[in-house]
């Protein structure tokens, strides 16, 4: 619990005056909202499941990178064998800037800088742990994709080979070893989410113009087998 | 329904096997591929092939410099973003981790009969496929009373590392309210926005501490890449500061005198206190001396980046004539790929890949307001084709310049660690 004491000191040093301590609970149904900028990776709620991030059910008490069947980076895994934990305090810390506290994870998140904002998201993230005790029973799902795409595109099995070779194409920007100061890592994604996401752009749902670009050219099957082969990287 | 994209391709990949042999060389166990130039395109080359061919192919690089600066960001060096050893990488990843034989020498030569490569310090290096990626050199006589020997005085800092540290040293050392210039290069050139970029970062960076100071841009061009962009963001950081005179006021008729320090503007004498001459420019000479250039180019199939001159030399980069890519670094790093496919696939037999091509440029211009254009390719019959475009727009919020600006920052970090592992 060291490192937990630590962190919990370098929290209230940070935050002093701002009244949105760990004690803090915040408003909940405004931190929903602001759980917008997280759902595009994170699940949470009933049927929540493990996506590009993992789900979030259960996360105040969890021990960090200890969720089962979810592939973190090698620091969340180093943090975590440090005695990191999530509670209020250190995700506090955390989403204020990810890479503050965890230098090479692979949340592509700028963070949250208003202590209000964390304070209200993490009340609404609470709702959904045991400690502190707050399981809504019937809580819908929050979805963690931005739109849906046919099931048979869902379905086709990617050519991790050919996918190799159009992966060199996305690593002049993001780079292979899964680092991400300024462009997001794409490494470790679960492929149905790496598909969703790259028709997404190729769609024009989502709105980052070289991605529009270099997804808009892509056919079904090469965003498949980027899929594949970005999903059997290792860290 | 599913496509099964690996059937398909192993029956396309069957097929190509039998058109394109395996090629061993007789003087040795495998084949082996000599690059010229440990750039974005050279040191890309290199790392692909070494990585995908695991130890198939002997990859040689041919590189004069111990140290690579990268012309990418040289700028920001000026405009003191960056340090000038942060744009500093060594070839010592590729050497250790992918087996690259980097030899640090200067390629004089190619007998493209024997299929050699003579090098300056003696000897020669045989090999069953080239590629030279040497980037750029200047026109000779380009602006009259400019050659390399006054490149102390009037650098032209287009080939980065010690040019840049002098261009940035003389900024700094102008007098209060002194005159800066450039003279700008005609098309085509390495980093079309480069130039402005740079006169941004100069711009900024005497804001800091010599307001009153002036620049005036020589240019024989019309126009230029990103020019409203840049145009809207000089009005907005350096009002007053910037003057431009293009070809309809002679900015192609200039003449300069490095000792007197001045420079001619169609007639028109200006003392400069610090004066950057970005001459026309050419392929590097190794594609000359190999006998592959038309002009100042290297013409190659779009396909592949294959000369058009032997079968056996690939061009890449700045030094190629390839179509509508614009010659940057991210260009020649995305050529090179395609490159490095076909290559393995000739010499090894491994499955070859349509091409697909990509460039983007970002530009700083001022403090976090960072701007990009970017195009996507394909290879047609005659050219490497422009198929969808973007540019930033002129009327963006400061948040989305800032993200814009760190976006080049992970660019950055994300093309070093292509290049150089």
């Amino acid at each position: 619990m060291r490192t937990r004491s630590r962190l919990a000191a370098l929290a209230l040093a940070l935050c002093p005056a701002q009244g949105a301590g760990a004690q803090d609970l915040g408003d909940a149904a405004r931190g929903e909202t602001l759980f917008r900028h997280c759902k595009a990776c994170h699940q949470v709620g009933q049927g929540a499941r493990d996506r590009v991030g993992p789900h979030l059910n259960n996360l105040f008490g969890r021990r960090a990178g200890a969720h089962e069947g979810f592939r973190y980076s090698k620091d969340m895994m180093r943090a975590a064998s440090g005695g990191l934990e999530w509670h209020a305090d250190t995700l506090h810390i955390y989403i204020e800037n990810p890479k503050n506290l965890v230098s090479g994870t692979r949340m592509s998140f700028d963070g949250l800088p208003d202590a209000r904002d964390r304070a209200d998201l993490l009340a609404y993230l609470r709702r959904f742990s045991a400690d502190p005790s707050d399981i809504p029973e019937a809580d819908p799902t929050a979805t963690g994709t931005d739109h849906t795409v046919d099931p048979e595109i869902l379905a086709i099995v990617g050519d991790p080979e050919y996918g190799e070779y159009l992966s060199s194409e996305c690593t002049t920007c993001h780079r292979a070893d899964g680092g991400d100061s300024g462009i997001p890592s794409i490494t470790l994604w679960p492929e149905e989410d790496f598909v969703i996401a790259m028709h997404a752009y190729k769609n024009q749902y989502r709105a980052h113009p070289v991605m529009r670009m270099i997804a808009g050219r892509l056919s079904d099957d090469e965003i498949a087998a980027l899929a594949a082969y970005f999903g059997s990287l290792d860290q | 329904m599913t496509f099964n994209r690996r059937a398909f391709i192993g029956t396309a990949a069957a097929a190509m096997t039998l058109s394109a042999p395996m090629v061993r060389a007789a003087s040795h166990g495998k084949p082996r591929v000599v690059i010229v130039g440990g750039g974005a395109g050279g040191a890309t080359a290199a790392r692909y092939i070494a990585k995908d061919s695991e130890g198939e192919i002997d990859v040689l690089l041919i590189e004069p410099t111990k140290t690579y600066y990268t012309c990418f960001f040289s700028n920001l060096v000026i405009g003191g973003f960056r340090t000038i050893d942060s744009i500093a990488h060594s070839y010592g990843t590729l050497a250790s981790e992918y087996g690259v034989n980097v030899v640090h020498d200067w390629a004089v030569g190619v007998d493209r009969d024997a299929r050699t490569v003579a090098l300056a310090g003696g000897g020669s290096v045989p090999y069953d496929k080239l590629i030279l990626s040497p980037g750029i050199d200047f026109v000779d006589g380009a602006v009259p009373g400019w050659d390399v020997t006054a490149q102390n005085a009037m650098p032209h800092a287009y080939k980065a590392g010690s040019q840049t540290a002098l261009l940035k040293a003389q900024v700094e050392a102008m007098p209060e309210g002194g005159t800066f210039v450039m003279v700008a290069p005609p098309n085509p050139f390495r980093c079309p926005p480069g130039p402005y970029e740079r006169i941004s970062m100069v711009a900024h960076a005497l804001k800091q501490t010599n307001p009153t100071a002036k620049i005036i841009i020589a240019d024989p061009k019309a126009n230029f890449s990103k020019q409203g962009l840049f145009e809207e963001g000089w009005e907005q950081h350096y009002a007053g500061m910037i003057t431009r005179i293009g070809p309809d006021f002679g900015g192609q008729n200039v003449t300069v005198n490095p000792a007197e320090m001045t420079v001619d503007i169609d007639g028109e004498v200006i003392k400069a206190d610090a004066c950057n001459v970005i001459p026309a420019q050419k392929a590097g000479r190794i594609a000359e001396l190999a006998g592959v250039t038309e002009g100042n180019w290297a013409p190659v199939n779009p396909t592949d980046m294959s000369s058009k001159a032997d079968p056996d030399i690939y061009v890449l980069g700045d030094a190629a004539a390839q179509g509508d890519m614009p010659k940057s670094g991210f260009s020649a790093n995305s050529q090179a790929k395609v490159c490095a496919n076909a290559v393995r696939g000739a010499l090894t037999g491994s499955r070859v890949f349509p091409a697909k091509y990509a460039n983007t440029c970002w530009s700083l211009i001022a403090t976090d307001d960072g701007v990009k254009v970017g195009a996507a390719y394909e290879p047609t019959a005659e050219k490497i084709a422009s198929v969808d475009s973007f540019i930033s727009q002129n009327d963006e919020d400061a948040a989305t310049r800032k993200t814009t600006y760190q976006e080049s920052l992970g660019w950055y970090d994300g093309i070093t660690t292509d290049m150089f592992g």
